[in-house]
C-alpha cells in the first residue's frame, strides 16, 4: 500500500508555491561549500559568496552593542543582582533591562506573554512609532510576531477566502507574497514596477491590473507595497504615497505595507515616510482606510535576522475583526519574548545624553554609510558590465540588475531546460562561488531577466566580488555572444 | 461608499470558524477583572514561569553570553559567569554562522539537530538522522507546518484524541479540514481503546472522509495519561494497517507522576517492532522546550523528527521551512542545551540536578494534591494526573445548574468555570474547549502553581463547588455519566 504521505498526496498549494531565497541555486551553492571543507581545490573559488539573501549579521556585521547588553541582562535577570554586572555592563543598558523586566510579570522572560505581545513593550513601540510620525499609535493595534513574515501569513489568512481572492502584489517582489499567497489557495494579481523610471509605481497600472482582474472574476482584496523596495530598493516619493493611498481607500483595498527596510535609505534626496503617516497628513482616519504596516528586527542597521522579532500594527479594522485576528495570533500563544523585547529596542534606541548613546550612533552610523558605499560601488561595478543595466539602490539591501542575455545563452538555458537567468546564476555560481538570485525568483516583465544581488559582503570582500564577477561576465558573453 | 475589503463578513470563514479556548472567553474575562484590580490565578495554561517556577540557571548564563559576545573577551567575566557556562557559550557561537543574529539553516543549526539526534539515539536506542530533524519557533509551528502538508481540503480527516489540546481542532479548522475524533475513555483512566478507534475511522469513510493521520497526545494534554508500551504497538498496527501517518506530540515527556508507566517514544516502539512495520509507517515526533521541567514557553523553541517519510516529501517540507527563513536562533541553543544537558562532574552539574529535581518532584506533589483535592469535593470526579501539567476534573452538574447555563446563554462548563473565576479568581478552561462526551463537563486546570499555594487554591475551590452544588442540587437526581 503506498504511504500516506508522499508528493503525490501532499497538500498541493504546498507543491505548488516557491521561494527562491533559499532555492535551487542556494541549495547547490551549499553542496559545493560540503565539498571544498572537504577538499578546498573541489572548485576553482576557495570560499563561497553568499549575496543571496538579506542576512547581515552572517557576513561579519556587528550586532548594536547596547542592544545585546539589554537582551543579555533580560535573558539572565540574576546578573542586575550582582555588583560585578556594573563594570561590564552600560549603565544605561541597565537601567532599561530593569525598566523591560518591570514591565514583565515576575520578570519571566521565559513565559507565554499576551498573545500580541507583553503590554509595556507595545506601549513603547506605539510611543516609537508616534515620534517618527507625528501621529499617535495605539499600542492596542500592535501585534508582535516572530518576524515579520508570520504577521504577513496572518494577514493572507484573514483576507483569502478561495482562488477568487485577489492580492494586488509589486513585480519584481519578495517571494514571501507569492508563496505565501499560493499557500493560501489565492491569487497574485501583479502590478508591474517601472524599470526605466527607477522601479516607479504607476497608480494607472494598479488601477488596470485591478479592472483586467475584476474582469477575469477576481475580488481584489489588498495591495501590496514594499517600501523601500525588495528586490527593487527604490524609496517611494511622498506624493506618489498619497496616490496609492487615496487609491487604495477608494478602491476599498487593505494596504499591506511591508516597511521593514525604513531604516535603509541611501541617497540623500528620498526619506522613507511611513504609510502611516502619510494617510494621517492626508486627514484620513480609521474610517477611511484599512491598513497594516509590517516592520521587522531583522533589516536596518540592527540585522537581527536569528532574533525572528517584528510586528504588524493594523488600523481601520472593526471590532469584530480584530477579535479574530486577536484568535489567530492566540493559537500559537505568543512569539518570542526576546524577539518582543528586540522590538522594543528598535522602535526606542538610545536618545542624546544617554551613556550609551555616543557609540550607539557610531555604531548605526558606520553600518548605513558602509552599506551605502557598497550599494554604489556594487551598482557602478554592474553598469560597467556589457550588457547589464543597474538602477540605483535607494534603500534596503539589494540590487537587481537587468541583463541582456544573448540569444545563444537562452537558446543553451532552454537546453539546459532552465530559465535564463537561473542558467546565469548557476554558471556564474560554479565558476566563482558567488551566489545571486536569479530574477525569476522575484518575477519581471516577461522576456527580461534579472538577477538580485545583496550589497552585504563585508567592504573588504567586495572588491574581489567585482574582480571575480568582471572576469565571469566576460568569458560569459565571449562565449555566448551573438 | 465602497465596502471595505476586511469587513467581518468577508472574512475567510476557515478564520471564523477557528476556536482556540485556551486564549479564549475565560482568559479573556479573568484579563478584564485582572485590570480591575482583583487577584487572578490564572491555571488556563502550561506556563509554568508565569507561576514562578524559575528558570534553570545554566542555559540562562549560557544564552545571555551567547546574547552579549562582547562578555567573552572581558578577563573579568568568570567574576559573572561559570567556567562550564562560557565554554558551553563558545561552543553554541561556534556552530552558528554569524552569532545569534543570523538566519540560519532553515532548518535549524545543523550542529544543533546533530545533538537532537544524539539525545534521540541515547534515549531510545535508535539512531537518528539530523537530516529529518527540523528546529520549529514551538513545537506548535512544526505541528501547523506538517498538517498543513497532509490537508488538501475538507476530505482529509485527521484522527484527533478527544479530549485534546485545541491546537488540533484550531489548525484543522484554520487548513479546511475534517477532525476525526477518538474518544479516550475516562473510566479507565483516559485509556485508549482500539475499538473507539475502528469506529471513528469507519464512521469516518461512511461520509466520505479519506482519514490520512492520527494524533497522539503522549503524555496527554488535557488528560495526562501515558501510554503503555502495549498501548503504542496497537496504535502503531493500527496505522499500519490503515495506512495513516502518526503524529506523535510527545512534549510532555520529562513530565511522568507514575513509575508504572515510564515515557516511551513512539519511535522506539516503532523501531523494536521490526520490518516491516518499522520500515513503512510514517511517524512525525514532536519535542519542545516549553514544558518538562525546563517550561521556556517564552523562547518558542521546539523540533519536529520525520521517519519514515519520502526524500521528495522531505524537500517538500523544508521548502515551506525556507520560507520563513528560519526558527529563532536562541531558543535553538536552549534546545540544544536540553538535549545535551550537563554532565556529573561538570562545574554547575550538582546545581543543574537539584533545580530540575526539584521542579520535577514539585510538579510530582502538586499531581497528588490536586487530584486528591478534586476528589474531595461535591460531584467531582479526578483521575489522577500521570503525567503533562494539567488537572482535568469531571464536574458532574445538576440539571438545574445546566439549566441556568443555557438561560445565561453559556455553555454548562463555561457557565460553572465563569462562576468559578468569579468568586474565587482562578482561571480555568472550560471541558468543552477540548472536547468531551456529550452531556459530561470537565475543567482544565494546571498543577503549577507554587506549592505553598496550593492548599488555599484548592480549599477555595472547593468552597465554590460545594456551594454551587449545593445551590442548584435538587435531592433527587443529578447529571451523572
Amino acid at each position: 500500500m503506498a504511504p500516506p504521505v508522499t508528493v503525490n498526496t501532499i497538500n498541493p498549494k504546498v507543491i505548488e508555491c516557491e521561494y527562491a531565497v533559499r532555492g535551487e541555486i542556494v541549495i547547490l551553492a551549499q553542496k559545493l561549500q560540503d565539498e571544498i571543507k572537504i577538499k578546498l581545490e573541489a572548485h576553482p573559488f576557495e570560499e563561497i559568496l553568499y549575496c543571496n539573501i538579506g542576512n547581515p549579521q552572517s557576513l561579519g556585521q556587528q550586532p548594536i552593542t547596547f542592544f545585546r547588553e539589554v537582551l543579555a541582562l533580560c535573558d539572565h535577570p540574576p546578573l542586575l543582582d550582582k555588583s560585578e554586572t556594573q563594570g561590564l555592563f552600560s549603565k544605561d543598558s541597565i537601567q532599561r533591562a530593569r525598566k523591560i523586566l518591570d514591565q514583565i510579570p515576575g520578570r519571566a522572560t521565559g513565559a507565554y506573554s499576551h498573545s500580541q505581545g507583553i503590554k509595556g513593550l507595545r506601549d513603547t513601540i506605539a510611543a516609537g512609532i508616534e515620534a517618527r510620525d507625528g501621529f499617535p499609535a495605539d499600542p492596542n493595534d500592535i501585534f508582535l510576531t516572530d518576524g515579520a513574515s508570520p504577521a504577513v501569513h496572518m494577514m493572507m489568512q484573514l483576507l483569502i477566502r478561495s482562488e477568487k481572492d485577489g492580492i494586488l502584489c509589486p513585480i519584481p517582489q519578495y517571494p514571501l507574497y507569492s508563496a505565501s499567497i499560493a499557500l493560501h489557495g489565492g491569487t497574485l494579481v501583479p502590478y508591474y514596477l517601472d524599470e526605466a523610471t527607477g522601479w516607479g509605481l504607476e497608480v494607472s497600472d494598479l488601477k488596470k491590473q485591478l479592472e483586467a482582474a475584476k474582469s477575469k472574476g477576481i475580488d481584489v482584496r489588498a495591495l501590496v507595497v514594499i517600501n523601500p523596495g525588495n528586490p527593487t530598493g527604490q524609496v517611494l516619493a511622498e506624493e506618489n504615497q498619497k496616490e496609492i493611498v487615496k487609491f487604495c481607500k477608494e478602491e476599498g483595498l487593505v494596504l499591506l505595507a511591508d516597511e521593514v527596510y525604513q531604516e535603509n535609505v541611501y541617497v540623500r534626496k528620498k526619506k522613507f515616510h511611513s504609510f502611516k503617516k502619510v494617510s494621517r497628513s492626508m486627514g484620513y482616519d480609521e474610517k477611511d482606510i484599512h491598513l497594516v504596516s509590517f516592520q521587522s528586527v531583522s533589516k536596518g542597521y540592527y540585522g537581527e535576522c536569528g532574533k525572528r522579532g517584528g510586528y504588524m500594527e493594523i488600523t481601520g479594522f472593526g471590532a469584530d475583526v480584530r477579535e479574530h485576528i486577536y484568535k489567530l495570533a492566540s493559537v500559537n500563544l505568543c512569539s518570542n519574548i526576546s524577539g518582543q523585547i528586540l522590538a522594543s529596542l528598535v522602535m526606542s534606541p538610545p536618545k542624546a545624553g544617554d551613556e550609551s548613546y555616543e557609540s550607539y550612533i557610531s555604531e548605526r552610523d558606520g553600518i548605513l554609510s558602509s552599506l551605502a558605499r557598497r550599494a554604489k560601488t556594487l551598482e557602478d561595478a554592474f553598469n560597467k558590465l556589457e550588457g547589464v543595466t543597474c538602477n540605483k539602490a535607494e534603500g534596503a539591501m539589494y540590487l537587481f540588475p537587468r541583463i541582456n542575455l544573448p540569444e545563444k545563452a537562452i537558446k543553451a538555458a532552454g537546453e539546459a531546460k532552465t530559465a535564463p537567468d537561473a542558467f546565469y546564476c548557476r554558471r556564474l555560481l560554479t565558476e566563482t562561488g558567488i551566489v545571486f538570485v536569479p530574477g525569476s525568483g522575484f518575477r519581471q516583465v516577461p522576456g527580461t531577466w534579472h538577477f538580485r544581488c545583496t550589497i552585504l559582503p563585508q567592504e573588504e570582500k567586495i572588491p574581489a566580488v567585482v574582480t571575480r564577477l568582471t572576469d565571469f561576465h566576460k568569458r560569459f558573453m565571449n562565449e555566448f555572444r551573438d | 461608499m465602497v465596502p471595505k475589503a476586511l469587513d467581518y463578513e468577508t472574512l475567510n470563514e476557515n478564520v471564523k470558524k477557528v476556536q482556540y479556548a485556551v486564549r479564549g472567553e475565560l482568559y479573556l474575562r479573568a484579563s478584564e477583572l485582572q485590570k480591575e484590580g482583583k487577584k487572578i490565578i490564572f491555571t488556563n495554561v502550561g506556563n509554568p514561569h508565569a507561576l514562578g517556577q524559575k528558570p534553570l540557571t545554566f542555559p540562562r548564563q549560557v544564552v545571555a553570553l551567547c546574547q552579549a559576545p562582547f562578555l567573552l573577551d572581558d578577563p573579568n567575566v568568570g567574576l559573572l559567569f561559570p567556567s562550564d557556562a562560557i565554554a558551553r557559550a563558545k561552543h553554541y557561537l561556534s556552530l552558528t554562522s554569524g552569532g545569534l543574529g543570523a538566519y540560519s539553516d532553515s532548518r535549524g543549526i545543523p550542529g544543533v539537530r546533530k545533538e537532537v539526534a544524539e539525545f534521540i539515539e541515547r534515549r531510545d536506542g535508535y539512531p537518528s538522522d539530523p537530516e529529518l530533524i527540523f528546529l520549529t519557533d514551538g513545537a506548535s509551528k512544526g505541528v501547523m507546518q506538517i498538517l498543513n502538508c497532509i490537508i488538501r481540503g475538507q476530505g482529509d480527516g485527521i484522527l484527533v484524541p478527544v479530549p485534546q489540546y485545541p491546537l488540533y481542532s484550531a489548525t484543522i479548522s484554520l487548513l479546511g479540514g475534517s477532525l476525526v475524533p477518538y474518544y479516550l475513555e475516562e473510566t479507565a483512566n483516559w485509556g485508549l481503546d482500539i475499538n473507539n478507534l475502528r469506529e471513528s475511522v469507519a464512521q469516518a469513510r461512511f461520509k466520505g472522509i479519506t482519514v490520512r493521520a492520527m494524533v497522539i497526545i503522549n503524555p496527554g494534554n488535557p488528560t495526562g495519561q501515558c501510554l503503555s508500551e502495549a498501548n503504542l504497538r496497537e496504535i502503531l498496527n493500527f496505522c499500519y494497517q490503515e495506512n495513516l501517518v502518526l503524529l506523535g506530540d510527545e512534549v510532555y515527556q520529562q513530565n511522568i507522576y507514575q513509575d508504572e508507566r515510564p515515557f516511551i517514544s513512539a519511535r522506539k516502539v516503532l523501531m523494536d517492532m521490526g520490518p516491516p512495520i518499522s520500515k513503512e509507517v510514517q511517524l512525525v515526533s514532536f519535542h519542545t522546550v516549553s514544558k518538562g521541567y525546563w517550561g521556556e514557553c517564552g523562547q518558542r523553541g521546539g523540533y519536529f523528527e520525520m521517519t519514515n517519510l519520502s526524500p521528495k516529501t522531505v524537500d517538500e517540507i523544508y521548502k515551506i521551512a525556507s520560507i520563513a527563513l528560519s526558527p529563532n536562533v536562541p531558543a535553538q541553543i536552549f534546545m540544544g542545551l536540553m538535549v545535551n544537558p550537563l554532565k556529573p562532574g561538570d562545574i554547575s552539574y550538582e546545581q543543574f540536578l537539584r533545580e530540575s529535581r526539584g521542579i520535577l518532584e514539585s510538579l510530582r506533589r502538586g499531581a497528588r494534591l490536586m487530584t486528591d483535592g478534586f476528589n474531595s469535593c461535591k460531584n467531582v470526579v479526578c483521575n489522577f494526573t500521570e503525567g503533562a501539567m494539567y488537572s482535568f476534573p469531571q464536574i458532574r452538574l445538576p440539571p438545574k445548574a445546566i439549566e441556568a447555563a443555557k438561560k445565561a446563554g453559556k455553555v454548562p462548563d463555561v457557565f460553572y468555570c465563569l462562576k468559578l473565576l468569579e468568586a474565587t479568581g482562578i482561571s480555568t478552561v472550560p471541558g468543552s474547549g477540548f472536547g468531551q462526551k456529550d452531556g459530561v463537563f470537565h475543567l482544565r486546570t494546571t498543577i503549577l502553581p507554587a506549592e505553598e499555594d496550593m492548599p488555599a487554591i484548592m480549599s477555595s475551590f472547593k468552597k465554590f463547588n460545594d456551594e454551587f452544588m449545593d445551590q442548584y442540587e435538587d435531592n433527587w437526581n443529578h447529571s451523572r455519566m
